[in-house]
């Protein structure tokens, strides 16, 4: 399971960098997406799976069972997926504008245009 | 219970500020008096709150809560040693002083579309990420800072700031994203996010040899991510850009604390989490320091817009700040605690500086100004005290500051490192006199002249008669500041020792964070 992950985390880190190389803003926007998506699953991944261990201390202990998954990177990634939505709304919001003020959407022309 | 509330006051009191600001956007939505009021009060109260936390943790020690009363490491901590304590102190007086100018000169679109609420959820991420003591919520803190940078940035409508600002939302994305990912293995690796719990835990695990490299790998994420947000070479290039396009008053609040933040994090990150003198990353960082302070005072040489030169310039500081993180000595330390107030103080006064500049004649361009001592010679004078101060001449607070630094270099034997700095300084002040000279001694450029030299671009003229008194008021206080270091050099630099030696031996913070469960 660990090593699909870390391939699909490989992919998603990869094809983000890739759209980020592009010239068009809106595929740069669409590789940060991934690249935080793929961070999301990496969070996920380092912290150790552990399938149907509920973080629950059963009545009869004190602590938690040895295979209980950790609940603290998913309330993490919680945590960064809320932020990223925010953001990813935000640089759309803010690519829109770019293209209503330059008329163009091309990395390479907004930088001379700068000049 | 009286010194948790100290710590949460410079975070309530900018939200609360905010709060009341947008509550009075929708009661008043075109009234920027209300605005201007609330914002007044919050500023004030903001800087009071920080001085009364800076006497708190110099009188008693380091001050450390747990919110939501679960003890450390598992709950929310906030903590303010020495160094935090300057920092907010640092980060409520450049509050103070930039709101001023903003009252002075916020054109009233951008009033009443929120900059003040918008300036002070700013703040309160600043000093949230000054003051909190786990990770995961420095990342936060990160976000909430940019997320209103952001807006702060594209508020606006010129060209240029649009380009600028997709290269600052994208690096600083980026930067978030690489520190999220060292976050993440950092995690899976000792299990905690707590500054001080990491601390005392890497020492159990770091004896692993299979796990010494991984830690170098999450150590080089960190310094990648924290080395984006403060623009050290060879990550800089997005900030010249940036800061060069929005409002003078965003610009000057930028170009003093946020890459600072960044710098803040560096240090705290590489001397408590990651201490230097147990990795190959302090051989690094000296080279990162050199190269910093060269290329960014190399790259001002060329520039001839005030901004884009001082923008050069942040970076080349942001240079001596890692120099002292680099040397990791507790005097090397000091020297940069002193540094980056020093810094922040005397940058952004000359960002507020360059906005009347630009405001007065039309342009930031140095060749189409000219004159300017002249016309305004009560600016001139305010000029040349950052100006002198930033390039480390004594008796102004940079000389105090670069000379501890030098002093810790070459005490180590880092000659190389200690003559690249002297050289920068020196650079420095060509920088600065050739905006005096251009910009201020010359005569005034005939229309031809400005004419040749614009090339066809288009230059605002000035409309109407602004009243001048305003915008010096900021300027004035933060050049009064930058006197008072340095002539109260010598019983202000023993605080920064003492918080240089803090972070050298974080064995009390550390101690203060784990005990405040109780």
């Amino acid at each position: 399971m660990e090593i699909i992950l870390a391939v699909v985390i490989g992919v998603l880190y990869a094809s983000g960098v890739y759209l980020m190389l592009r010239r068009s803003l809106v595929k740069l926007l669409l590789g940060l997406s991934l690249l935080s998506h793929g961070t999301n699953l990496l969070i996920f991944t380092a912290a150790k799976l552990a399938r149907g261990g509920p973080p629950i201390i059963p009545s009869n202990a004190e602590t938690l069972p040895a295979a209980a998954a950790d609940p603290m990177p998913q309330a993490l990634i919680l945590t960064s997926i809320v932020i990223g939505l925010g953001v990813t709304a935000f640089s759309l919001a803010l690519a829109a504008r770019v293209y209503k003020v330059t008329g163009t959407d091309d990395l390479d022309r907004l930088n001379q245009g700068e000049e | 219970m009286k010194s948790s509330a100290l710590l949460i006051a410079p975070l309530v009191i900018p939200q609360l500020t905010a709060v009341a600001g947008m509550i009075g956007l929708a009661l008043r939505p075109t009234s920027r008096r209300v605005q201007r009021v609330v914002a007044t009060i919050g500023a004030l109260l903001l800087m009071g709150a920080a001085l009364l936390l800076f006497a708190e943790v110099r009188q008693n020690g380091i001050v450390a809560a747990q919110m939501g009363s679960w003890p450390a490491p598992f709950g929310i901590t906030l903590v303010a040693d020495l160094f935090s304590a300057i920092m907010v102190v640092v980060s409520g007086l450049i509050g103070l002083a930039v709101h001023l100018y903003t009252l002075a000169s916020m054109n009233v679109e951008r009033e009443v579309f929120g900059y003040y609420p918008l300036y002070f959820i700013l703040l309160m991420g600043v000093n949230g990420a000054f003051l909190t003591g786990d990770l995961f919520n420095l990342y936060v803190w990160f976000e909430v800072m940019l997320m209103s940078s952001f807006v702060l940035m594209a508020l606006g409508r010129n060209r240029g700031q649009a380009a600028g600002a997709i290269k600052y939302v994208t690096l600083n994305l980026i930067a978030s994203a690489i520190f999220l990912s060292g976050l993440g293995l950092l995690y899976g690796l000792v299990g905690t996010l707590n500054m001080a719990d990491l601390s005392v835990k890497f020492a159990q695990v770091s004896a692993d040899p299979s796990v010494s490299k991984l830690i170098s790998a999450v150590a080089s994420m960190f310094l990648i991510a924290f080395g984006i947000k403060a623009a050290v070479f060879p990550l800089f290039f997005w900030l010249p850009d940036s800061y060069f396009a929005p409002h003078p008053a965003v610009s000057a609040i930028f170009a003093g604390l946020l890459t600072k933040v960044g710098v803040y994090a560096l240090i705290r990150v590489f001397t408590l989490v990651f201490p230097l003198n147990s990795g190959r990353f302090q051989e690094l960082l000296l080279w990162i320091a050199g190269l910093t302070m060269l290329i960014g005072v190399l790259g001002a040489v060329g520039q001839n817009e005030v901004r884009r030169i001082l923008s050069f310039h942040i970076i080349s500081q942001i240079g001596y700040m890692i120099m002292g993180l680099a040397l990791y000595t507790p005097l090397a330390l000091a020297g940069s605690v002193f540094y980056i107030f020093h810094h922040v103080v005397v940058k952004t006064n000359l960002f507020l500086i360059a906005g009347v500049m630009e405001r007065s004649t039309g342009s930031g361009d140095l060749t189409c100004i000219g004159g300017l001592y002249r016309k305004m010679p009560v600016l001139a004078v305010l000029f040349l005290i950052p100006a002198l101060s930033l390039a480390g001449t004594p008796p102004l607070s940079g000389f105090f500051a670069k000379l501890s630094l030098i002093q810790a270099g070459s005490a180590v034997g880092q000659y190389l490192l200690v003559s690249v700095a002297l050289f920068v300084s020196l650079l420095t002040l060509y920088s600065m006199s050739k905006i005096w000279t251009l910009g201020f001694w010359r005569p005034a450029p005939t229309e031809e002249e400005i004419t040749t030299a614009r090339r066809g671009r288009v230059i605002v003229p000035v409309t109407g008669q602004q009243r001048w008194g305003r915008w010096y008021l900021p300027i004035a206080l933060l050049a009064l500041v930058t006197v008072c270091i340095g002539f109260g050099a010598g019983e202000l630099f023993p605080i920064a020792v003492e918080a240089g030696q803090g972070l050298f031996d974080p064995s009390g913070y550390i101690e203060a964070v784990l005990r405040s469960a109780s």
